[in-house]
C-alpha cells in the first residue's frame, strides 16, 4: 500500500505562539488513523495545519505531491475534506443546499446525483430532512451532515475532528458505524481526531499520541490497545 | 379614491428605486456585517458614467448595459483595492472607510462634471397610461418593471446556480466555506460587484426624476436606509418589501398630511427609522432563527 499523507516535521503557529514542535506521521492509502492526546496536544491543529487553515512550516505530502504551500481551498479541490470541530453546519441553507455546498470544489461533477444518492444511502435521515433548514436538525444530524457534506466532494481524504463531541453515546455509536461503512465502502481513508479513545481505537487501525505539539507514540491500534500508558490515561482501565 | 390609487403607485414606483439600493446595502451588510455608506455615490458615480456614454452618442440600453458591467467591475475593484485591506479591522474602521470613499466619488463627480444638475433621458414613451380617471406615468411604471425583473434574476441566480449558492454560504460561515473549497474573498468581491449594478439601476432609474447632480442620490441613501432598517438589515427580501412600504408611506403622507408636503418628506424616512429601531429593531422580516441547540 502507498502513503496517502505524509507529514514531515510539521510545525504550526497561532501568531506567535507555536503549537506544533515537529510532528512527523505517514498514513496508508485507505486505512483510519486516529490521532489522540490531551487537550491542547495539538491534534486538531494538526489537521487544521494539513488544510492550510494556521501558518506552517515543514512538508505535508498528499499523494505524493506536495501541498504545504497551497491555499485551503486547493488542498480541498485536491480531494481533502476537512470536517471541523463543531461540524461547520450551514444552518440557513437547507440540507441539500449544504451537500451543494460540499460538491462545490469536485472536478467531476458528472456522476453527482449519483453521488446524491449514496450519501443519503449513508444517511437516511438527510433525506427525510432534504428541504429543512440545516440550523432545525440535531446536533447528532447536523454531524452526519457535516460528514455527508465531507464526502460530497469526493474525496480521497476525510479529516475529521471530534465526531463525537456534544452527542449521546448511542448516536456517537451510529455515527461511528457509518464512518467503517464509508471507509470500507467508498475507500475514502480517513484521519480522525477524537476525544472518546476507546470508540477511536476500535475504528482506526493505526494510531498515533500527540503531547504538546509532538508525536510521542505511533503504531497499530491493535498494539497501542495494550499499551499500558495508553490504556491508563486514554482508556481508563 | 383615484387620488389614493394614483399616489399608492407613483409610491411603488419611488419605492422600487428605494428597494433596489437597500438590496444592495442587505447584500454587502449580510456578507460583511458593514454598512456601505458609499452605496449611493457609486450608484451617483454610474449614473453619470451612462450619461457621458449617451452624450457620445450611445443608445439608451447600450449605455445602460456598459454602465452595468462598469458597475459591478468597479464594485468589485473597489472590493478588492479598498475595503480587503482593512477587512479584519473593527466595523468602525471599515464603516470610516466607506464614508471616505462616499466622499472621494462625490467631490470626484463634482470635478469631473461639475455640479450643474443635468436632464437624463428615460427609455419609456412620454405618452401616460390612463386607466379610468387614474393617470400612470410611463416611466413610473417602467421603473417598477425594471426594479421587479432584477429582483427576479437575482433570486434566481442565488437560489438555482452553485455561485449563487457558493456565495449564500460564504456570506453565513466563511471557515465552513474556505473548507468546501469556496474563494471566499472573491466571493465578498462578486457580492460588492452585484450591490454596485443593483444600485447603477437605482441611479439611472431615479436620474429622470430628480435630474442628474453629485448629490442625486443623498436623500435616496436614507430612504434606503429607512427601507433596510424596516425590512430588517438581515433579509434581502425585507428589504425589497421594506423599500415599496417606504415608498408608498412617503407619497401618502406627503399628500395626505398638509403641513409635511414635499418639504418634510424626508423627515418621515428618518421618523420611521427611529421608531422601527425603537419598537422592532430586527425590522420586520428581521431573522429570528429557529435552531435546535
Amino acid at each position: 500500500m502507498s502513503a496517502i499523507l505524509e507529514v514531515e516535521k510539521l510545525e504550526a503557529f497561532y501568531g506567535r505562539t507555536q503549537a506544533l514542535h515537529g510532528v512527523s506521521f505517514a498514513m496508508e492509502e485507505g486505512g483510519i488513523t486516529t490521532v489522540l492526546g490531551a487537550n491542547g496536544a495539538g491534534k486538531t491543529t494538526t489537521l487544521r495545519a494539513i488544510s492550510a487553515m494556521v501558518r506552517t512550516r515543514g512538508a505535508v505530502r498528499f499523494g505524493g505531491a506536495p501541498i504545504e504551500s497551497k491555499a485551503t481551498e486547493q488542498i480541498v479541490a485536491m480531494g481533502i475534506a476537512h470536517v471541523p470541530e463543531g461540524r461547520g453546519t450551514f444552518v440557513d441553507l437547507t440540507v441539500e443546499e449544504n451537500l451543494r455546498v460540499g460538491m462545490y470544489a469536485r472536478r467531476n461533477k458528472r456522476n453527482a446525483a449519483r453521488d446524491m444518492e449514496r450519501v443519503f444511502e449513508f444517511f437516511p435521515i438527510l433525506r427525510q430532512r432534504r428541504k429543512q433548514h440545516a440550523g432545525t436538525l440535531s446536533g447528532g444530524e447536523q454531524q452526519m451532515l457535516a460528514v455527508a457534506r465531507a464526502l460530497m466532494l469526493g474525496p480521497r481524504l476525510l479529516l475529521l475532528d471530534e465526531p463525537s463531541l456534544g452527542l449521546a453515546p448511542l448516536v456517537v455509536r451510529e455515527i461511528f458505524r457509518i464512518l467503517r461503512l464509508i471507509n470500507q465502502e467508498s475507500r475514502v481513508s480517513i484521519l480522525l481526531v477524537e476525544q472518546n479513545a476507546s470508540l477511536a481505537l476500535d475504528l482506526a487501525d493505526h494510531v498515533f499520541l500527540l503531547e504538546t505539539g509532538r508525536v510521542v507514540l505511533s503504531g497499530t491500534s491493535d498494539v497501542l490497545k495494550k499499551d499500558d500508558a495508553i490504556r491508563r490515561s486514554y482508556l481508563g482501565y | 379614491m383615484d387620488t389614493f390609487i394614483q399616489q399608492v403607485l407613483s409610491g411603488l414606483a419611488t419605492g422600487g428605486i428605494y428597494a433596489s439600493l437597500a438590496l444592495a446595502l442587505v447584500m454587502i451588510y449580510q456578507a460583511t456585517d458593514v454598512v456601505n455608506f458609499a452605496q449611493g455615490e457609486m450608484a451617483m458615480f454610474a449614473t453619470y458614467l451612462a450619461w457621458t456614454f449617451m452624450n457620445a452618442g450611445m443608445s439608451y440600453w447600450t449605455a445602460f448595459l456598459l454602465t452595468l458591467t462598469i458597475a459591478f467591475v468597479g464594485g468589485v475593484v473597489i472590493q478588492r483595492v479598498v475595503i480587503r485591506p482593512v477587512e479584519n479591522k473593527p466595523i468602525l474602521t471599515i464603516v470610516i472607510v466607506t464614508l471616505g470613499l462616499l466622499v472621494i466619488l462625490n467631490s470626484m463627480a463634482g470635478w469631473i462634471w461639475t455640479y450643474l444638475q443635468k436632464p437624463f433621458p428615460s427609455p419609456f414613451p412620454r405618452e401616460p397610461i390612463r386607466m379610468g380617471t387614474v393617470v400612470l406615468g410611463t416611466h413610473d411604471m417602467g421603473e417598477i418593471a425594471v426594479t421587479l425583473v432584477m429582483l427576479a434574476l437575482l433570486f434566481l441566480f442565488f437560489r438555482f446556480t452553485p455561485l449563487g449558492l457558493a456565495m449564500r454560504a460564504a456570506a453565513q460561515n466563511p471557515l465552513s466555506s474556505r473548507l468546501a473549497g469556496i474563494r471566499v474573498s472573491w466571493m465578498l468581491a462578486l457580492g460588492w460587484g452585484l450591490a454596485a449594478t443593483f444600485g447603477a439601476v437605482a441611479g439611472i432609474m431615479v436620474a429622470p426624476i430628480l435630474t442628474l447632480d453629485p448629490n442625486m442620490m443623498g436623500g435616496i441613501q436614507i430612504y434606503a436606509f429607512a427601507a433596510a432598517t424596516l425590512g430588517g438589515f438581515g433579509s434581502p427580501v425585507g428589504a425589497v418589501v421594506g423599500g415599496f412600504l417606504v415608498g408608498v408611506v412617503e407619497n401618502l403622507v406627503g399628500t395626505y398630511v398638509s403641513f409635511i408636503g414635499t418639504e418634510l418628506k424626508l423627515t418621515v424616512a428618518l421618523a420611521m427609522i427611529i421608531v422601527v429601531l425603537l419598537v422592532k429593531p430586527s425590522g420586520l422580516f428581521g431573522r429570528t432563527h429557529v435552531r435546535r441547540v
